[in-house]
């Protein structure tokens, strides 16, 4: 990666100077002078020299094209040195995708002395790529963004997997954009059309009234994300086994310019709404904010824990951390309780995979009826309180 | 300050219809309306063009009928618009926009930031932000919740997390995605609707931008739709009967029983 | 009814009515409940320009008048008559500047107003003086420092929440009516103070008190006019606003005969909509007729005072009498073919029959206006009446 002046075409003009928009040339003897640390080859000088005295060398430009890409890769996305559920579920569905193809599965896992790393192994993966350095544990997403890029380059798989966290679906698709290939989010289904050896990506859209199946048919890699819980993670198996190899990363070629300041945790959860067996839901039905407390008390009778679905949130009742749909939260407990709640699609996108699902609404004909497993038409304001009661004896 | 705001005119409803012999969308009788994402960007660049003095372009890649959501953003305080309609344009994916949007953006030039709306009701993808700021080979903060300062070429965010809030910094020019955490978009105000009503808001073409015909719309696009299909849904709840005490009564045994409780 | 409206007023009237149900709608109820000034909404009004609209452009404003300010009242009066008095109240007090202010005063003061930045009350009514407002105490004494202002009004919209006063106080107690002066007092005034807020059967999220003046020295330049014009003035003034009152009488039956329509449309009863009923149509039928006819009114004597009508007392008091028994009549039959759901607080109907009441008192009680009326009719001797 490289940028030079023509020191012969350049007329020390300053246009170049005046446009670059980190303020990096200087004019020096009536010639240019870029300074290379801060760079990042966005090119608006190069652009806008009329002597045509800048050029830049990029590795990326074309698209990846070709049959020589082999390989389903699994980005095992880890938050503070834990490896995140949804890794080991693309890894499940990755495994049944790698065999049909008759290929090998990878995982890639960038971060700072990651636990458990080998447990990718475990849960299919035929090989791991281990990228270690502090660089990538200092909250910015550029050096994701650079070292994934480069490991593409240079392994070619034909598909890549990310979860649909809200880091998967920041960094992943500049990934994509770099690697000017396709990109399908969301994704709540992914198969494979033997075939033309083609990954078929089925995902929602309108809110998840319509389902479109996506292929990328020439670029590559095929690049998806998946929510987390859409699939069903496999059970470890400690024979199965794989090889890690630890890849050196090459400080000096990122310069990123973003920086993590601070986290402020909202902490008006007690049971971590992702990970809690059993989810109580309110909804707009509830009327006023203090009516929370209905969903407060029936959650804590069942050791669960309290989410809302969108309109709750919207009007400041609780917090976003609690929200439940597609652009919340998606959660696969054993238990969900849905109050109060219509069933908006967009809400269902969030839920509708939790295993027993009840449903607790005034109106028959809410669409929430149609995922519940139990569904029970009544006065809410009645019923929570008296099944609060009930469990606490129970 | 110079800001651009992406904006893109979708569906007013999203509960739409297939028709069962084409296999297309009935969109006859929707409303277009502006991504309400998008809205929020508007806002928050009219924000803070008032907070640094600046100016805000909206832009927008889409039909000719999209200058009249381009027109209304006038009206709530964008500067200036422009439209990207071309036939090229057309079939264009997440990929194809970003670039299209990319070339239009290095045409405006003099940008300090581009703000863009999460993801559209329509797409859902959230993919054309991120791969903008990659077009463009500048920085990207997503789920911007509230902007805190901009100082002397830096800005400093609130970005919203699963689980509460980072503060994150980053260098100018950048592109941020935004939240509907971050602001109440205002309504139009008279002089604005006046302004609006004779604005020019020129229409660029593949060529005006300096677009290359193979990276914009289905010729640039990468991936493509094979299929689309409703979604199945079946009713499949078990309706408790009875009073309130029975339908509780119920419950609880069958929770028992699954062991759920 | 097509009332051939300019582009600009049909703008007008578009964005006050969507700004009407997109910030006022919602929480008008609660407005009402806490008597709560609105003031994020004040905000959002002046946002939108709306405060520009009856100032002239020179002056940073948009340079309507009676008329477009008549099309924005009943937008605002349609959602909730509250908030739009609040508004108009603006109007009212500002029109002594615009009618009789001097270039130095409108430059100083007509800009802030335009922008909303500065709201503005009218201060005329006290305690012994209402409908007889020739019989007001305050004083106005002139001083080498200024004018020494003494005394209380009573029932002052906007008393509180308004910077810019216009005050009516005599400047010589020997003339009675013919001594008294138009004053502007600003809000910080020294030795000027409110007195408590006013617990009222309607309007209640607009702010009335009582504005009470302790030795307040204000600048002689803060006369309005020339001294003893006081009334001239405030005569002139009312009859610019009553047709505003009036559109806000006519928006308040709108909005009450539309929450009818909806309801009456909606609730069986003997298995059928209420509204299938002949005497619930002919009810809804003539609240139709009397707004609608309200509108004309209103329309037209506002386009008569725009075309720079000399004299119009009779017509504004016209319009605002007919609409604001208008008002009450609709209120009062909406909550009546609502029922028991008319009376309830849940619904809207109940607040929009107290807040029509006062329509038909303040600005000139209704009974007033008719004697105005009256005086005009015998000044023509009953021929071409």
């Amino acid at each position: 990666m490289a940028i030079y002046v023509d020191k012969e075409k350049c007329t020390g003009c300053g246009s170049c100077q005046e446009a670059c928009p980190f303020g990096l040339i200087d004019i020096i003897d009536e010639k240019a002078n870029i300074k290379i640390e801060g760079c990042t080859l966005c090119g608006v000088c190069s652009d806008g020299c009329s002597f045509e005295a800048i050029r830049i060398e990029r590795e990326i430009e074309k698209a990846l094209i070709g049959d020589d890409h082999r390989g389903v890769w699994v980005f095992a996305e880890q938050y503070r040195g834990e490896i995140r559920s949804v890794a080991y579920e693309l890894l499940a569905k990755a495994r049944a995708l790698a065999a049909t193809l008759e290929t090998g599965l990878s995982a890639v896992c960038l971060g700072q002395n990651v636990n458990h790393v080998e447990q990718l192994v475990a849960f299919g993966a035929d090989k791991i790529y281990v990228v270690d350095d502090p660089i990538f544990a200092d909250g910015s997403e550029d050096p994701y963004v650079f070292e994934l890029v480069r490991l593409i380059k240079q392994y070619k798989p034909e598909i890549v997997l990310a979860g649909a966290t809200p880091f998967g679906r920041s960094f992943f698709p500049r990934v994509a954009a770099q690697l000017n290939t396709g990109l399908t989010a969301d994704c709540t289904g992914l198969d494979i059309d033997t075939e033309k050896r083609l990954l078929l990506q089925t995902r929602p859209t309108f809110g998840g009234n319509i389902m479109a199946t996506i292929i990328c048919p020439v670029k590559r890699p095929q690049m998806a994300t998946v929510r987390p819980r859409v699939f069903k993670k496999n059970v470890p198996d400690a024979s199965h086994k794989g090889e890690t190899i630890r890849v050196d990363f090459k400080k000096a070629s990122v310069t990123s310019k973003t920086k993590l300041l601070n986290f402020i945790a909202d902490l008006t959860e007690r049971v971590k709404l992702e990970d809690a067996d059993i989810v109580v839901a309110g909804g707009r039905g509830l009327g006023k904010p203090e009516n929370f407390k209905l969903i407060r008390d029936l959650a804590a009778a069942l050791n669960g824990a309290v989410a809302s679905s969108r309109p709750p949130v919207d009007e400041g009742w609780i917090p976003y951390s609690h929200q439940v749909g597609q652009t919340g939260k998606t959660v696969c407990p054993k238990l969900y309780i849905a109050v109060g709640i219509s069933g908006a699609v967009q809400h269902l996108a969030g839920m509708q995979t939790a295993d027993c699902i009840i449903a607790i609404n005034d109106d028959p004909n809410a669409p929430i009826f149609q995922v519940a497993t139990y569904g029970i038409v009544g006065d809410l304001f009645q019923i929570v309180p008296l099944l609060t009661e009930k469990l606490k004896n129970a | 300050m110079n800001i651009v705001v992406c904006l893109k005119q979708v569906p007013g409803t999203t509960e739409v219809k297939i028709d069962p012999v084409k296999n297309t969308l009935i969109r006859q009788g929707i409303k277009s309306i502006v991504n309400p994402f998008d809205a929020y960007a508007l806002e928050e660049g009219v924000r803070l063009k008032e907070r640094y003095t600046g100016k805000v372009t909206a832009i927008s890649m889409g039909p000719p009928q999209a200058v009249d959501m381009l027109r209304d953003a006038i009206s709530t305080g964008a500067d200036e618009a422009v439209i990207l309609s071309d036939i090229a344009f057309a079939g264009a994916d997440t990929w194809a926009t970003a670039y299209t949007l990319g070339k239009a953006v290095r045409k405006i030039n003099n940008f300090d930031l581009v703000i863009c709306g999460r993801q559209t009701i329509d797409g859902d993808t959230g993919q054309v932000g991120p791969e903008l700021a990659e077009m463009l080979g500048i920085p990207f903060i997503a789920y911007v919740s509230k902007v805190e300062e901009i100082t002397d070429r830096k800005i400093r965010v609130q970005r919203m997390a699963e689980d509460g809030y980072e503060t994150i910094e980053t260098t100018l020019p950048a592109v941020i995605t935004v939240v509907k955490e971050i602001n109440i978009p205002r309504l139009p105000s008279f002089r604005g609707m006046t302004k609006a009503k004779t604005a020019q808001v020129p229409t660029w073409k593949a060529e005006d931008i300096g677009a290359e015909k193979e990276n914009v719309g289905l010729a640039g696009s990468a991936t493509q739709v094979v299929k689309i299909f409703f979604p199945k849904i079946v009713q499949t709840a078990e309706m408790l009967k009875g009073d309130a005490e029975t339908q509780i009564n119920s419950l609880v045994a069958k929770l028992k029983e699954a062991k759920l409780i | 009814m097509d009332y051939f409206l300019t582009e600009q007023q049909k703008m007008l009237k578009q964005l006050t009515r969507r700004l009407a149900e997109e910030r006022i709608l919602p929480v008008r109820a609660e407005l009402d409940e806490k008597e709560e000034y609105p003031r994020a909404i004040i905000k959002d009004i002046a946002d939108a320009d709306l405060f520009r609209v009856f100032i002239p452009e020179k002056y940073d404003g948009l340079g309507g008048g009676t008329l477009e300010l008549c099309l924005v009242v009943e937008e605002l009066s349609r959602i909730c008559g509250s908030v739009a008095v609040s508004y108009a109240v603006t109007a009212l007090g500002a029109y002594a500047l615009l009618l009789y202010g001097n270039e130095e005063q409108k430059q100083k003061y007509l800009p802030l107003i335009a922008s909303g930045k500065k709201l503005c009350a009218f201060g005329l009514t006290e305690s012994a003086a209402g409908s007889d407002a020739g019989n007001i105490k305050t004083t106005a004494e002139k001083t080498t420092d200024g004018y020494l202002i003494n005394g209380t009004k009573q029932f002052i919209t906007n008393g509180g929440e308004a910077d810019i006063y216009t005050i009516i106080a005599l400047t010589d107690k020997t003339k009675g009516a013919r001594g008294a002066s138009a004053f502007i007092m600003e809000k910080d005034t020294p030795g000027f103070t409110f007195g408590k807020k006013e617990k009222k059967m309607g309007i209640r999220s607009s702010t009335t008190r009582e504005l009470v003046f302790r030795n307040c020295l204000i600048p002689t330049e803060n006369l309005i006019g020339k001294e003893g014009m006081g009334f001239i003035i405030t005569l002139k003034v009312l009859d610019h606003s009553r047709p505003g009152i009036g559109a806000q009488a006519m928006g308040i039956a709108q909005g009450a005969m539309e929450a009818a329509i909806d309801y009456t449309q909606q609730r069986i009863q003997f298995g059928h909509p209420l509204i299938s009923l002949a005497v619930v149509q002919h009810i809804l039928a003539n609240m139709a007729i009397k707004i609608e006819a309200s509108r004309a009114l209103i329309y037209s004597v506002g386009r008569y005072i725009d075309s720079g009508a000399k004299s119009f007392t009779e017509e504004a008091a016209t319009a605002k009498v007919f609409a604001s028994d208008t008002a009450m009549e609709v209120t009062t039959n909406a909550v009546q073919v609502c029922g028991g759901a008319g009376y309830m607080r849940d619904y809207p109907l109940e607040k929009m029959m107290r807040d029509a009441k006062i329509t038909q008192i303040y600005e000139g009680s209704n009974e007033v206006l008719r004697n105005a009326i009256a005086v005009a009719l015998r000044k023509r001797k009953g021929r071409n009446a």
